[in-house]
């Protein structure tokens, strides 16, 4: 299968060669995977249906054929002894990739990754690292019900020890997980359900990586910044247009990218600039992405600030099955908008 | 016999002699230091948790012994005397329990986290099972890097009935990874007996649901413990074949420092065992094979100063440095990475983490 599908018109390198091409966020993560496979030989990718199943969000796909199974090895039902095989192949100096089905099912190898992967660095003194990377995705909106539609990529991130990266279009998919690859300590990458099949221009450039801490101004605007990452940057940057054309309000739409390390000083920078700030995330508010984000905005920005941080996410309820009812649970446009306008004094 | 012959088996019986005399000293190191750090415990020079594993040292020293130099050791939170018996020396452990920067994890890990990666001693760890898929794990490495090694992975038997147990044989027996698991049935996991906790209580058995080769060994017996680790080492590491060693032992002391041990077992329950006390078990053999009672005395003042020695390096060692605190987080070049986080910190952590070598 090739990794470029439906490229139009890529952009030219000094060379001649494409350096860059549009490609589905699926797509750009199983070129990274391809990519790092090919580079270096400690890479493996290890997870339920990874080969022969071609995984259960195809990002594996043809995966199998090219590298052979010992490269790309399918596992039982088994998270939390595949997870921990790959803390301990790690920390034997291999690169294992480890994809959990979605980060539901993370819950059941928790104990492996926050209770020892976090720990090996520190704990023993320094003497031994756990370059391993885990990729799953989070997110809602196709009737999975409460235990299939859940985004705790804040509680990981709360963890010292652990990086977390939430690559929100193609490009970032690439450069990110090409990132937590060759990075040496333990890194969780959350991908999203609902953006696999979203399209964007990717750099071809196989050394290209996204720098980890580092966040993204995805949007320019001068009213009020909405802060994002995953999914809810999608979210977010139709709002920013919706405002604009609907109220003539600037929005600007800044990308995490990393939950941990957090990037707060671009946040700092755009609500400086901005006065105001509504933080967005698909998973529930309290104690999560956004609660920390307010947190750190009061504090960084506190003389700044023209209103109160806004939150917007997940409805706290145990997301429902009957399609109206997850609509209205899930942080949609509307309620985003609802937010800026109130947190611009005019709703 | 020819003196030929008597030349050339004399130094060999010799050799033997030495090499059980050292055995006995090592033994009695564990039991020593053992002992030792429940007087520092005591004296409240040692913090947080301390598992003592004083009865188990044939166990120990027998399974660690079988071990070549490239093997790999694993093992739960009772491993003082793993690391002592994989060569770290007493005082870097005695300082790691005291929490000093000359300790064998810099005084980051304490009792239950030994770690010394020259001796491919892999920690340590204090989670009841969850060393078990991460050491299946580095078994894995070494069949994917074609080292010619094998994992030696100590757990209780209170880890038994955890999922990290299933899956772990499961994924080693599946893949035909080269590791051994040593179960070490101490009657108890805390103070809920086998027979209480396990419905299979012949633990061995249970391997042959993963269709692994499981047996059982008397753990009171240096030798049939060496023998039988030996020869699973050996298959694990030349036919990729898993297994499973059950040693049969006890814990004289309670589940930590901290328990009596006294709640769930009676007095006599502990006298019965120290009669089938492997270290007196091991003196007697000693004895009967001609050593005499001034050799084994000159072994145990040599402990002695060991120990002594231990405890006193453990005190000269300084605390570990405040300013390092953030130190070993993550790997160095890390801290770049995290630069742009410093806004909006909670109070105090610009010092404590951002300038104290995060990532550094």
């Amino acid at each position: 299968m090739s990794a470029v599908e439906g490229s139009s018109h890529p952009p030219q390198g000094p060379d001649g060669q494409a350096s860059s091409a549009v490609m589905s966020y699926r797509e750009a993560l199983r070129l990274a995977l391809r990519e790092e496979l090919a580079r270096d030989e400690r890479v493996f990718v290890m997870g339920e249906e990874v080969g022969l199943f071609e995984g259960s969000y195809k990002v594996t796909a043809g995966l199998l054929s090219e590298f052979g199974a010992d490269r790309v090895r399918d596992t039982p039902i088994s998270e939390e002894g595949f997870l921990g095989a790959g803390v301990g192949a790690a920390m034997l100096g291999e690169r294992p990739v480890v994809e959990i089905m979605t980060i539901n099912f993370l819950l059941i190898a928790m104990d492996q990754l926050v209770n020892h992967a976090a720990k090996i660095r520190a704990m023993f003194g320094g003497q031994v690292g756990c370059p391993l990377v885990i990729r799953t995705p989070n997110g809602a909106g196709n009737q999975l019900t409460a235990q299939h539609s859940q985004s705790f990529e804040g509680w990981f991130a709360s963890v010292p020890g652990l990086k977390v990266l939430a690559p929100a279009n193609p490009a970032d998919a690439k450069g990110l997980l090409k990132a937590a690859i060759r990075d040496d300590d333990p890194v969780l990458v959350i991908e999203n359900l609902p953006i696999y099949k979203e399209k964007g221009e990717v750099p071809l450039d196989p050394d290209h990586v996204t720098p980890i801490g580092r966040a993204a101004v995805a949007r320019e605007g001068s009213d009020v910044t909405l802060v994002a990452h995953s999914f809810a940057t999608v979210r977010s940057l139709a709002v920013a247009e919706r405002l604009a054309q609907r109220h003539g309000i600037q929005a600007e739409v800044v990308d995490l990218r990393s939950l941990r390390p957090l990037d707060v000083q671009t946040v700092a920078e755009s609500v400086s600039k901005t006065n105001r700030a509504v933080c967005v995330e698909e998973g529930w508010p309290s104690y999560g992405v956004s609660a920390e984000l307010a947190a750190r905005i009061q504090n960084a920005c506190f003389d700044d600030l023209d209103a109160p941080v806004e939150r917007v996410g997940m409805a706290e309820v145990p997301l429902p099955y009957a399609k109206n009812l997850e609509l209205a649970a899930l942080p949609g446009e509307e309620r985003i908008e609802a937010a800026v306008l109130h947190s611009l004094g005019q709703a | 016999m020819s003196s030929a012959t008597d030349s050339t088996s004399k130094p060999g019986v010799s050799v033997e002699r030495e090499q059980r005399l050292a055995s006995y000293e090592q033994l009695l190191t564990i039991r020593q230091f053992e002992t030792e750090a429940e007087r520092q415990y005591k004296a409240a020079r040692i913090g947080g948790y301390c598992h003592l594993s004083s009865g188990q040292e044939a166990t120990t020293l027998g399974a660690v012994s079988a071990m070549s130099e490239d093997d790999l050791l694993v093992t739960g939170y009772r491993c003082h005397g793993f690391a002592i018996a994989r060569g770290v020396p007493c005082e870097r452990v005695m300082a790691e329990l005291f929490g000093r920067r000359d300790g064998c994890a810099g005084g980051r890990g304490g009792s239950m986290h030994l770690f010394d990666l020259s001796r491919r001693f892999y920690g340590g760890w204090g989670i009841v099972g969850g060393q078990l898929p991460l050491a299946t794990g580095l078994a894995l490495a070494l069949k994917r890097q074609g080292r010619a090694a094998a994992v030696l992975c100590e757990l209780g038997d209170g880890a038994v009935n955890i999922g990290a147990w299933h899956e772990s044989l499961n994924l080693a027996s599946l893949w035909r990874l080269p590791i051994v698991y040593l179960l070490i049935n101490n009657d108890f996991g805390m103070g809920t007996s086998v027979e209480r906790a396990s419905a299979e209580p012949a633990l061995y058995r249970r391997a042959a649901a993963f269709r692994m080769h499981g047996e059982r060994v008397d753990g009171n017996d240096l030798d049939r413990v060496a023998q039988a680790t030996g020869r699973l080492l050996a298959r694990a590491r030349e036919e990729r074949l898993p297994a499973l060693l059950e040693a049969l032992t006890y814990r004289y002391r309670g589940h930590s420092v901290a328990d009596a041990g006294l709640a769930y077992r009676t007095r006599e329950e502990i006298a019965a065992h120290l009669k089938a006390d492997p270290l007196e078990r091991f003196r007697s053999m000693l004895l009967g094979i001609g050593v005499s009672e001034q050799e084994l005395q000159a072994v145990a003042e040599r402990v002695q100063q060991r120990i002594a020695s231990a405890v006193s390096v453990a005190e000269q060692s300084p605390e570990p440095d405040v300013a390092g605190l953030a130190r070993g987080v993550y790997a160095p070049g890390s801290a770049k990475q995290f630069a742009r986080m410093l806004p909006g910190s909670a109070f105090g952590e610009r010092e404590l983490v951002f300038e104290s070598g995060l990532g550094e």
